[in-house]
């Protein structure tokens, strides 16, 4: 840290949030800017992988893909896209709240994203402690309990569906896709925790917003993510 | 001359370990990938012991399969993929633009300390018994049948890769956002446009590493049976993963060696770079058609015969921006005033060894000839011809050059050019035998062998052991230059890049006032000087 204010004193006109190896409040500015969104590109790639094993089981075996959404519960889905979709937009109205210089709108739109995500794991929490209790794990562990089934038939309507042959590739592939996707929104809180901190003491201002707008950033790359895995996993027909 | 310069404007441990100097980080990256270096080199040096006669020497069977995969993954993930961008970017990078440092150092620093965790997964993964799954982690090698330390050895490879990602955004984005007033794209040196290729690859290509390693932590841990066909999953789907990776990967070794050869050749020719920008736009064409060719490693893994024929088709277009480079390097040389000093030495090294690398790659990449070839030692002997005679060689070639501004100090020359032809030669001797090998039937990774294989076995194995002498004479004259060494020049190869116009080594803040941006290949300007014992600015009178 030492030598980062080494040389303070060559950059005499220096705001104190500039960096002493940048030479302007808008080269850092767009340096992080670009820097976040290659970090996002590198999200997309990650999940990537994954949403190419989908594509090659969903292709190869649609009858398991077909059978196993029956029991995701939509309900709970649909209400964690809605939260999520709330969340992005206060976590936008934060952002243009600090460029505002409104800080306490900026602190309450952050917690209000703060809370969304919350309910978020809360929510997925209560989904997957059910899949547990229903032995509806991946792999080697699946072991699907008769009420389960039953649950399933009801689902189909009448529908008389034959259970297809590897059913636990689906809940490897939701519970790697959904699991990843939850921890990135528990990284999420920790970030977000950290700028209701720093905008509450007043590090941000309409000069220096950066921080708050990347976190955004990151956070509607999270949203997005799971706009994809909500029809890819619940929506299924 | 500053006074003080970035290795002794702050002292204690702290100074180092907590510095976001980009020349700090840079010297301890260095050193980093140098001790793996040694060790990767030991473990190939008891590879090749053990095979110096048919049947069992020293190792049993098990060992021999923990050292081969030791040695290729300390040599892939520690060494050369880090090496050339983490230590020498990391140092030239900032310097080459007349910038300060790069666009986040705490980011900076915080890749280096991922890559020491990564180096620390590794020795757990090495005490834990080692690895016995080929460095390509190869199902159902890794996920069932391995009886070792593979997860420890993943979750090296998973840090190990966001580390590397980490030091592709930081380049990418110093380039676009760092440049000073008058450092345009086409005046940037050739090195540059090399590690922004580099960097795009290590930006795009390393996040799917990442999940692979990830998918294959959970398959072995909690058998999820992606890649398990006893539960449905598909095998080769990992394969695919793996090498949309790890042929990337390839360029993010060779294409920062491509760099600094441009800069060699050019030092060491005496003349303007030929093609200047034909050898800069082949750098971003090899990262694009990088990407393109990675089911050139499946010819044989039950790959459709349509989607062979086409990644064996556009595998032949990665030789266009390739041999674009080699025409331009020899054109620069082409009635130049060559300087046959040590890194100019390892410059020529790289064109032939590099020559023989690619052109024996467009054997494998043929399909019919592949089937023949696929898993001999003749791939071993390609991919050595391309890894250690193509990138090691430039990394020993830019140690040379850079040295003198990294340290301060000149190393002794004879000995330096000596070592430069016994690398040469140790390396032939090494993997020409193992083409030949290849051709007649042996195949990689095996630990006995026929009777008649032997010669070829004991020449590859005699060359072994001279490179280990080499590098170890190399070290010591190295480090014996940091105590009695020469104090370098400020421009002791006469090139015209920004950093050989600060002081060597260079002060802590690289620059008081940005350098003039010159052409950074025009030579015509500066003179030797016997009693500097380097070059100087010819109107300059020395004071
Ligand atoms: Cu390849």
């Amino acid at each position: 840290m030492s030598n980062n204010h080494h040389n303070e004193n060559d950059h005499g006109g220096h705001p104190s949030f500039l960096a002493h190896h940048f030479s302007s409040p808008q080269q850092q500015y767009d340096a992080g800017k670009l820097g976040i969104w290659l970090f996002l590109v590198t999200e997309v790639l990650f999940f990537s992988g994954l949403f190419c094993a989908y594509a090659v089981y969903r292709f190869n075996h649609p009858e398991i893909f077909r059978y196993a959404h029956f029991f995701l519960d939509t309900t709970m889905g649909a209400i964690n896209t809605v939260v999520l979709i709330l969340s992005s937009l206060t976590i936008a109205w934060a952002v243009r709240a600090v460029q505002l210089n409104q800080r306490r709108l900026a602190v309450g739109m952050l917690v209000v994203t703060l809370l969304c995500a919350a309910a978020f794991m809360v929510i997925k929490y209560i989904e997957y402690t059910h899949k547990f209790h229903m032995g509806l794990t991946w792999g080697e562990s699946f072991a699907p309990s008769a009420e389960a089934l039953r649950e399933v038939l009801g689902e189909a309507h009448g529908e008389v569906l034959e259970k297809p042959a590897n059913l636990h590739l689906f809940f490897s592939i939701y519970f790697c896709m959904t699991g990843l996707h939850g921890i990135h929104v528990l990284a999420g809180i920790g970030v977000i925790i950290w700028m209701i901190v720093r905008t509450a003491r007043g590090d941000f201002s309409s000069e220096y917003f950066g921080p708050v707008e990347y976190t955004a950033l990151y956070w509607h790359i999270v949203d997005l993510v799971w706009i994809f895995l909500f029809p890819l996993l619940y929506l299924i027909d | 001359m500053s006074t003080t310069n970035y290795l002794t404007c702050s002292k204690g441990w702290k100074s180092w370990f907590l510095t976001l100097d980009h020349k700090r980080i840079g010297v301890m990256y260095l050193t980093a990938v140098l001790s793996s270096f040694a060790l990767g080199g030991l473990f190939a040096l008891a590879v090749r012991l053990e095979l110096f006669q048919p049947g069992q020497q020293f190792m049993d069977p098990t060992t021999y399969n923990r050292m081969f995969t030791l040695h290729g993954a300390v040599m892939v993930f520690l060494f050369i993929i880090p090496s050339i961008p983490a230590a020498f970017g990391n140092f030239v990078l900032p310097i080459m633009l007349g910038a300060q440092d790069v666009a986040f150092p705490r980011l900076n620093l915080a890749s280096f300390y991922l890559w020491m965790a990564g180096a620390v997964f590794f020795l757990v993964s090495l005490l834990g018994g080692g690895i016995e799954t080929g460095w390509t982690f190869y199902t159902p090698y890794s996920t069932t049948t391995a009886d070792s330390s593979v997860v420890s050895a993943l979750m090296g490879v998973f840090v190990l890769g966001f580390s590397s990602i980490f030091t592709g955004m930081n380049f990418i984005v110093t380039i676009h956002q760092m440049r000073p007033k008058g450092m345009t794209w086409f005046k940037m040196p050739l090195f540059l446009w090399a590690i922004y290729g580099t960097a795009l690859i290590q930006v795009l290509a390393t996040p799917v590493l990442g999940i692979t390693g990830l998918l294959l932590i959970v398959e072995r841990v909690a058998h999820i049976g992606v890649f398990d066909p006893a539960l449905g999953g598909d095998p080769v789907l990992f394969q695919h993963f793996f090498w949309f990776y790890s042929h990337p990967a390839v360029y993010i070794m060779i294409l920062p060696a491509m760099g600094i050869v441009s800069e060699l050749i050019a030092a060491g020719s005496r003349k303007e770079i030929f093609g200047y920008r034909f050898i800069a736009f082949s750098s971003i064409a090899i990262a694009i058609l990088g990407f393109l060719v990675w089911g050139h490693h499946m010819f044989t893994s039950g790959q459709s015969v349509a989607a062979s024929v086409v990644f064996s088709a556009l595998t032949f277009t990665v030789a266009i921006p390739s041999a674009i480079k080699v025409f331009n390097w020899l054109s620069t040389m082409y009635k130049g005033a060559i300087v046959l000093n040590t890194p100019m030495c390892y410059g020529l090294s790289f064109i032939s060894l590099f020559g023989i690398g690619g052109l024996t790659g467009l054997f494998l990449g043929t399909l019919s000839v592949d089937i023949h070839l696929h898993d001999t030692y003749f791939i071993v002997a390609h991919f050595h011809y391309v890894m250690m005679g193509s990138t090691a060689v430039a990394f020993m070639g830019g140690l040379h050059y850079w040295w003198p501004k990294m340290f301060g100090k000149m190393y002794n020359e004879a000995l330096a050019r000596v070592c430069c032809l016994f690398v040469f030669i140790g390396f032939n001797l090494t993997f020409l035998p193992q083409f030949v090998l290849g051709t007649r039937g042996m195949p990689r990774r095996y630990f006995d062998y026929p009777e008649r294989f032997q010669f070829l076995h004991q020449l590859s194995t005699i060359g072994a052991v001279m490179l280990f002498i080499t590098f170890f004479v190399m070290f010591s004259y190295l480090l014996h230059s940091l105590v009695r060494g020469k104090p370098a020049p400020m421009n002791p190869w006469g090139a015209n890049t920004n950093e050989w116009k600060c002081s060597s080594p260079p002060p802590f803040n690289n620059f008081d006032v940005p350098p003039p941006m010159e052409n950074p290949y025009d030579h015509t300007n500066l003179v030797f000087d016997e009693k500097l014992g380097g070059y100087r600015a010819k109107q300059v009178i020395n004071s």
